[in-house]
């Protein structure tokens, strides 16, 4: 197996694949979007609850998709309780621009500590659009779109 | 069918094949192509290379057109391109073939031109749960637009249609029958004549999807008496952007024109239109002239080659496959009926095939993983996706084994194995 392989999928990503966290809908949710990647098929729907102070009390996922989907929407919803909307926001920017191998300053060191397995994708633009999937139908909750692909 | 040669023909030489093609030579990831995605597009060789170069160089001009030397040559080699893919699909006169942009061009053109008019609310048209999208959502248009209705015909566990649930699914209301002759996810190969007969009894025209069958069996529709017939050139060897309708002289003589403009046209007046005949009335505008030259050197080569020992030669390939993937642990074969052609679909448990084909993809092979424009069949055996593998005339056994070490290797990096 060469190196990008090995680097895409890393223990971490089969590990949230095959044990997403956050898993299943959120009754409790204020928030809610489903993503959908024409291309696979694939589809994720993203629940949100936010306080008063639009901060992300509770997050969570369901839905299938490949390990790189699966494993970015349950590290996603690690990453985004007690967020604000403004940096769930931030967020999201630095991923994108990580997962395109692009500059990702934005991040904090923590954050780029966190979402870093995820950099490997970089290396296969087919699929970069599996890792957003998840992110652009948060985005989507939050914006009150309920819908989301993947582009 | 066998591996075996068949009597009195020389052995089925792939390796002289394969130098036919100059991007089979490719490297990929640093490993050699091992190209098995031919049931979305097959690779060219250089004869069609060469013809498309040499026309273009030597004898392009629009045609039908001007009087002057390159215009009656390539006028030639345009019409001459019509009697070679009519003899291809043994049709019976070349005013019955129409050429489009490709197969779905195909299928549109008779929806909107033959059946749309003829379509009363409540109308129906049956089709299988195993269509491409490109003879689905046609028939959703006339749907949407005219209140046609659309009478699902299910197959097995197998993959296989009965033709007698296509006679159960016909109702006096029936006014198409709209059928795969071979299933691009399953490989199956509908028996498209039985259903002819089916839908004639009961005075319901057909129309068939060709696109893969075409290409991987000996097509006749004189023989299969099949009112319609759609084929795409990019499967066959040849360039994208040209394919053809094949459609009863009866049943095109009557029907209204499809796109407007230059060519389709008897008389245009300030008041009125009047249409050429077929073909030429549903040929608007300039067609895809070079294309359709290097459609009809694509299947020079492939008859050249046989079609007879091209079908041997790939469904021995593929019934390999299929028996070295199932013996791996969590590979599961979707679609198995009998006698089906070249193309495989498989889920291997555990990995979804996006990932699967990245991994295959580094040890260079390509194959589709998705659903292959073919969502309701994927909903009928309940996946998301299905990974496949489809075999051309170029494919060798060792390309069989390359194939089934990257699915071992993907196991592995999954864990399992």
């Amino acid at each position: 197996m060469d190196d990008s392989l090995r680097e895409l999928y890393q223990e971490v990503i089969l590990d949230h694949s095959r044990h997403p966290r956050h898993f299943g809908a959120l009754p409790s949710h204020t928030h809610m979007a489903e993503g959908h990647n024409p291309l696979c098929g694939d589809r994720v729907k993203i629940f949100l609850q936010l306080d008063s102070d639009e901060r992300i009390q509770d997050v969570s996922f369901e839905g299938r998709g490949c390990a790189i989907s699966v494993a970015s929407a349950s590290l996603m919803t690690e990453l985004l309780k007690g967020r604000s909307v403004t940096e769930a926001e931030q967020l999201m920017g630095g991923f994108l621009h990580l997962v395109k191998g692009e500059d990702a300053a934005g991040l904090t060191e923590d954050d780029r500590d966190r979402l870093g397995v995820m950099a490997g994708v970089s290396a296969f633009p087919m699929r970069v659009k599996c890792a957003t999937l998840a992110w652009h139908a948060m985005k989507a909750a939050l914006d009150h779109e309920g819908g989301a692909k993947s582009e | 069918m066998t591996s075996q040669p068949l009597a009195r023909q020389p052995a089925y030489d792939v390796a002289r094949f394969r130098r036919d093609f100059p991007i089979l030579s490719a490297e990929v990831n640093g490993k050699p192509l091992v190209y098995l995605d031919n049931a979305a597009s097959a690779q060219k060789p250089r004869q069609v290379i060469e013809a498309v170069e040499h026309f273009t160089t030597h004898e392009y001009a629009n045609v039908h057109r001007g009087v002057h030397f390159l215009s009656s040559a390539a006028t030639e080699r345009y019409e001459g391109a019509r009697v070679r893919v009519q003899r291809f699909l043994n049709a019976a006169h070349e005013d019955e073939i129409i050429f489009t942009r490709g197969g779905t061009e195909a299928i549109n053109l008779a929806a909107s031109s033959f059946l749309a008019p003829r379509i009363e609310p409540g109308d129906e048209i049956v089709l299988s749960v195993m269509e491409h999208h490109s003879n689905i959502v046609p028939w959703h248009f006339l749907r949407e637009r005219h209140g046609a209705v659309l009478k699902w015909v299910e197959v097995s566990d197998f993959g296989d249609l009965d033709p007698a649930d296509i006679a159960r699914a016909i109702s006096p209301r029936t006014k198409m029958v709209a059928i795969s002759h071979m299933s691009n996810v399953l490989g199956t190969e509908t028996n498209l004549a039985e259903i002819v007969r089916i839908a004639h009894a009961r005075g319901v025209p057909v129309i068939a999807d060709g696109c893969q069958a075409a290409v991987h069996a000996d097509v006749d529709v004189g023989r299969l008496d099949v009112d319609f017939y759609a084929i795409t050139g990019h499967k066959l060897y040849g360039p994208t952007g040209i394919g053809a309708l094949y459609g009863k002289r009866e049943h095109l003589k009557a029907m209204r024109p499809w796109l407007g403009g230059g060519e389709m046209i008897r008389e245009v007046t300030k008041d009125d239109v009047s249409y050429a005949d077929p073909p030429n009335r549903f040929e608007a505008g300039t067609m895809p002239i070079i294309q359709a030259v290097g459609l009809a050197s694509a299947l020079d080569y492939i008859d050249s080659i046989g079609r007879e020992r091209i079908a041997a030669h790939e469904r021995s390939l593929a019934a390999a496959a299929s028996r070295k993937l199932k013996e791996l642990n969590g590979v599961r074969i979707i679609g198995e009926a009998p006698g089906k052609g070249p193309i495989i679909s498989f889920e291997t448990i555990g990995i979804h095939p996006h990932d699967l084909s990245t991994i295959l993809d580094r040890e260079g092979v390509a194959v589709r993983g998705g659903h292959h424009c073919a969502q309701i069949l994927m909903q009928r055996f309940n996946v998301a996706g299905t990974t496949r593998a489809s075999f051309g005339l170029y494919n060798s056994v060792d390309e069989v084994d390359s194939l089934v070490h990257a699915v071992t290797e993907a196991r592995r990096v999954f864990g399992y194995g």
